[in-house]
């Protein structure tokens, strides 16, 4: 008997478990999952202060998200009759259904975060300098598809909350110039959100979206390996000669670490959906707008430029020249010719980080004195009433905003930045700005979206 | 001179490898278009069991006196008849970000209650951010009935006297 089960763990792994470093690097190239990895890796990237291991944790939630998001599914009706008495059953009648629900609710919602985070902490290190552009683009697409599953997954539960936050998302795709209209109608199935669009974005959510994700993924950690890890190095030290570089084998220096911070940070997750519940509202009611309606929190930021500027610039032009910048900002933000490697060196310099500070406290700073100046003194369609609104409450807004944008750029350049530490400050001023705006949306927006504070909300 | 200049006319000319490719490059952008295209229609197609999308009959034109505004929440729209007689119908989705208007008796305007753009009665904007006035719907009218048909709504820079529509015999 122990002799058969002894045949089947061999069958499975072939080798015993291993004591020796050769026999720890053999185990990580053979293991189907461990050989995501490589089989050693320079010990200084163990330091928590330079990942936060804030890749790993997303896989992981992405695990949560998909356990928990199969569970859901055997008891979930995506029709609007059957929508929301699902999330009634599910709390009332389905034991640990209520549970199940936080826990998939607040784990898309951290993964948003940590995704995020993420991104910062690779742009923020210059990590995604050569070789490793093009990781940083599947980076890029990873976010898209993460903030795509939160926003079709914010449908399901076909309350009021999710049916006007929809609503108010999908009406944006319309002033898309030309092809608005018809995308529209096909994301919608129809005029207006209804049974089809619930259809579509059940679809969309338990399957394209996922696969699309696993299949991004696989790519994006293939490439950690094939395009080597970065290492950090403290801010003065000269780039790493590559013989100096001492390696630990993953099995087992960073396999328990990723144990034990996913085994904390699940902890928690699974302590806050106990505690928390994900909120459910009315049923969707399509007479009944509710005031105010606002959009998912992650997309309160674009929701507040809308009452800003002309919305074909909010929904098209600005995101678009937003995405460019992103996508080609691994080509042109390093040039081995003309720049010192700073990769691996948080905010790049010292210079780096004392610009990157202003750039974030200008950045919030502007955003909030012209929401207050447009809110309550600046009524440019009025005051320019002979130009058509999308120049008005368009154009100039926004080559005004440039202007200032290039006026920020050029007079760090003139303080002596380079080109990555003035890229870096201006990404820091708009990331300032667009948190600052979201965070305006969420707390200081009651109704009629008029300004107020929080706790009158 | 005639090997020079057959040489020449052989460099113009695409060679048989180029040409292939780019037979098979424009295939394959044919094939995009036509999958995208046939996914559209695909998607286009079903149908949704709401009265919204159709012609809605909405009664004899008596039923509604001059200066009357009537709700159709279903349908999405209200039938307006102004003092002169005319008939409107405004779509009620705000054309800002698509939230529904309502109308205020109180100060006589629809209030959009997502992003707070007014219209008055015609549907023209009296408070941003909407860009553009009220879409309306095309209206028939006979002396037995009105007909509205919620399938085309009809967008609009400016509101202007032919939006309105009159008994024929008016």
């Amino acid at each position: 008997m122990l002799r058969l089960l002894s045949r089947i763990r061999r069958s499975i792994w072939r080798e015993p478990w291993p004591t020796d470093r050769r026999g720890q690097i053999r185990l990580t190239l053979n293991d189907l999952i461990l050989h995501l990895h490589p089989p050693t890796f320079p010990k200084r990237t163990l330091k928590i202060t330079y990942t936060f291991g804030l890749g790993g944790l997303s896989i992981m939630l992405f695990g949560v998200l998909a356990i928990t998001g199969v569970m859901l599914m055997f008891s979930y009706t995506p029709t609007p009759d059957q929508a929301y008495s699902s999330m009634e059953a599910l709390r009332t009648e389905i034991w640990l259904g209520q549970f199940l629900r936080n826990l998939h609710h607040w784990s898309a919602n951290l993964l948003l975060i940590l995704v995020t985070l993420h991104m910062l902490r690779v742009f923020y290190t210059a990590a995604f300098h050569p070789p490793r552009e093009f990781n940083w683009v599947l980076g890029l697409m990873l976010l898209l598809l993460v903030a795509a599953s939160n926003f079709t997954g914010y449908l399901l539960p076909w309350d009021q909350l999710s049916y006007w936050a929809v609503t108010i998302g999908t009406s944006m795709i319309d002033y898309i110039p030309f092809v608005g209209g018809a995308i529209s109608r096909a994301v919608l199935g129809g005029p207006e959100v209804g049974a089809n669009t619930l259809r579509n974005f059940f679809a969309f959510h338990v399957a394209l979206f996922p696969f699309l994700i696993v299949t991004i993924i696989s790519y994006h950690i293939w490439r950690v390996r094939k395009d080597t890890i970065s290492i950090p190095r403290s801010v003065d030290e000269p780039p790493l000669d590559k013989r100096q570089i001492e390696t630990v084998t993953t099995v087992p220096h960073l396999v328990v670490r990723e144990l034990a911070g996913g085994l904390v940070v699940l902890g928690l997750l699974l302590a806050w959906a106990v505690w928390v519940d994900a909120r459910l509202l009315e049923a969707a009611d399509p007479n009944h707008p509710p005031n105010p309606a606002k959009a998912a929190w992650y997309f309160v930021g674009i929701q507040e430029l809308l009452l800003h500027f002309h919305p074909v610039y909010v929904t098209f032009v600005i995101p678009t020249l937003v995405m460019l910048a992103l996508l080609l900002l691994p080509y042109l933000d390093f040039d081995e010719t003309r720049d010192r490697n700073v990769t691996g060196i948080w905010f790049r310099s010292r210079r780096g980080r004392q610009q990157a500070f202003v750039g974030a406290m200008f950045g919030t700073v502007w955003t909030v004195t012209m929401v207050l100046l447009d809110e309550y003194w600046l009524n440019l369609p009025e005051m320019l009433d002979f130009l058509p609104m999308s120049i008005s409450n368009g154009l100039l807004p926004l080559v005004f905003t440039l202007l200032v944008l290039l006026g920020f750029y050029r007079m760090m350049r003139a303080r002596g930045a380079t080109v990555s530490e003035a890229n870096q400050a201006l990404f820091s001023l708009l990331f300032a700005a667009f948190v600052t705006l979201t965070v305006i949306g969420v707390y200081f927006r009651g109704k009629n979206m008029a300004l107020m504070w929080p706790w009158e909300v | 001179m005639t090997a020079e200049s057959s040489q020449a006319e052989h460099d113009k000319a695409i060679s048989r490898r180029t040409f292939l490719s780019r037979v098979w490059l424009a295939m394959g952008v044919a094939v995009v278009g036509e999958a995208a295209f046939l996914g559209l229609r695909y998607f286009g197609s079903r149908k949704s069991d709401s009265p919204f999308g159709t012609v809605i009959d909405a009664g004899r034109p008596d039923d509604y006196p001059p200066g009357t505004i009537t709700a159709f929440p279903e349908a999405r729209f209200y039938l307006l008849r102004f003092e002169d007689g005319g008939f409107l119908a405004l779509y009620t989705r705000c054309t800002h970000l698509a939230c529904l208007v309502s109308w205020e008796e109180e100060d006589g305007r629809f209030h959009c209650p997502c992003h707070g753009s007014q219209f008055d009665r015609e549907g023209d904007v009296l408070n941003p951010p909407a860009p553009r006035p009220l879409d309306r719907f095309p209206i028939a009218i006979s002396a037995r009935k009105i007909e509205v048909d919620t399938g085309r709504p009809l967008r609009r820079k400016s509101i202007s006297a032919d939006d309105l529509t009159y008994l024929s015999a008016e």
